[in-house]
């Protein structure tokens, strides 16, 4: 990342062209894990957001100090710290979303998506890019987690934010929430057609 | 009895994959063939094994509510929890730092064959998850810890083995549409095994 980069496009490439989840497969887990419903899938993105745009900040200031040797255990408790902070605020201000999101906020730490920036940019480039990385690519992170979650809600749940959605006559004729989609499996099958429908669109991020 | 029991159950119903989606990460990018994939694997459930019980000897000695009582009964109401992760993650990166340097003394060709994904386990979600589960389900001794780790590693073994055998076929014998290949038919498979894996749901011994 020597080049000059344009900072409109450190902020706007990763929502489609070069998004984290569906292009650079990272930070998986959490995307399947968090997104039986929407509340939680949202709270997660914004943890993400904060975390990752820092965490990459403060990266980045650090840069040059840090011992190449070291570096990925300075990276680790930059995070780590980061998402403690996190963690406490949301026990205070947000209990019932952190009790749904149990460990997951924790695995923050090992989102791939935090090493594969800090690594790839923050490590390279001035605090303010840095920050528009972190952001543009957390929101890149947080849209696949909405879409996923408004999907699974909707059709699982048939509700979106804890607010039933479909009427009473439609249950009465004889319509019936999904069960599967709140599954855990269903979340990877949303995501591959996610994946599906943008490289249909996007033909060059074919493999093969 | 109890230990067995969990044991098997951290395989197949508590399976990193399939239940939790830990250490997905590396469960999609390393599965393109059997023998990296078995690698990974084995170094996956080798870190589960050691690092669970030394983070449970550290939650229950050090970070816990009143864990410091052995102190004496000054520390009795210290409570360091919110220190949990980061001590898990040290625990877990400095395992992974010593283990590597330990293999590489040993057994050079382990080393070869390993080396490459031994740094990267450190951040796989996996291996933290595992201490994070261990520090909610309030595990009775070392020896349960140790199980529950040994099981999930199996288990996490036994996924990677599978998906990469079925990618190894599906890339000579298929005829996928092209969107979907590589990382989109990945996806849909896993669905498909996560969904077997629910039969499993409800075993006891």
């Amino acid at each position: 990342m020597a080049e000059k980069v344009s900072l409109k496009s450190v902020l706007f490439n990763p929502l489609s062209r070069n998004n984290p989840v569906v292009v650079q497969v990272l930070g998986i887990c959490s995307v399947l894990a968090v997104t039986a419903k929407l509340e939680p899938a949202i709270v997660m993105g914004v943890s993400v957001v904060t975390v990752l745009a820092f965490a990459n900040v403060i990266i980045s200031l650090l840069r040059n100090t840090i011992p190449v040797n070291i570096r990925i255990i300075v990276q680790l408790v930059v995070v780590a710290g980061l998402v403690v902070i996190v963690d406490q605020l949301l026990k205070a201000y947000a209990y019932d979303a952190s009790k749904q999101l149990s460990v997951f906020i924790g695995l923050i730490i090992t989102n791939c998506i935090l090493m594969g920036r800090l690594e790839a940019f923050a490590m390279s480039n001035k605090p303010w890019p840095a920050f528009l990385d972190g952001v543009g690519n957390g929101l890149g992170y947080t849209i696949i987690l909405v879409i996923v979650g408004f999907v699974r809600e909707l059709f699982g749940s048939g509700t979106l934010l804890g607010y039933a959605v479909f009427p009473k006559w439609m249950y009465d004729a004889g319509y019936v929430n999904n069960g599967l989609m709140i599954l855990p499996p269903m979340a990877l099958i949303v995501v591959a057609c996610i994946i599906w429908a943008q490289r249909t669109k996007d033909k060059d991020l074919c493999e093969e | 009895m109890e230990n067995l029991n969990l044991f098997i159950r951290s395989i197949f119903v508590d399976n990193m994959i399939f239940a939790y989606f830990l250490g997905m990460c590396s469960f999609l990018a390393v599965s393109k063939n059997v023998k990296t994939a078995l690698g990974l694997g084995v170094a996956v459930t080798f870190m589960l094994v050691i690092t669970l019980p030394v983070n449970y000897l550290l939650e229950t000695y050090v970070l816990r509510a009143g864990a410091l009582r052995w102190l004496g009964a000054e520390y009795a109401d210290v409570d360091l929890s919110f220190l949990s992760l980061i001590m898990f993650i040290a625990v877990i990166a400095s395992m992974t730092q010593l283990v590597e340097m330990a293999v590489e003394k040993f057994s050079p060709s382990l080393y070869a064959s390993l080396g490459i994904f031994l740094p990267l386990i450190a951040v796989n979600c996996a291996i933290l998850g595992g201490s994070l589960f261990m520090q909610q389900r309030n595990f009775g001794s070392v020896w349960t810890a140790a199980c529950a780790g040994a099981g999930w590693g199996a288990g996490w073994l036994l996924a990677i083995v599978a998906i990469a055998a079925i990618r190894e076929r599906l890339a000579s014998y298929s005829n996928i549409p092209r969107p979907l290949r590589g990382i989109g038919i990945t996806f849909i498979i896993t669905a498909l095994m996560g969904i077997a894996f629910m039969s499993f749901l409800g075993i006891k011994i």
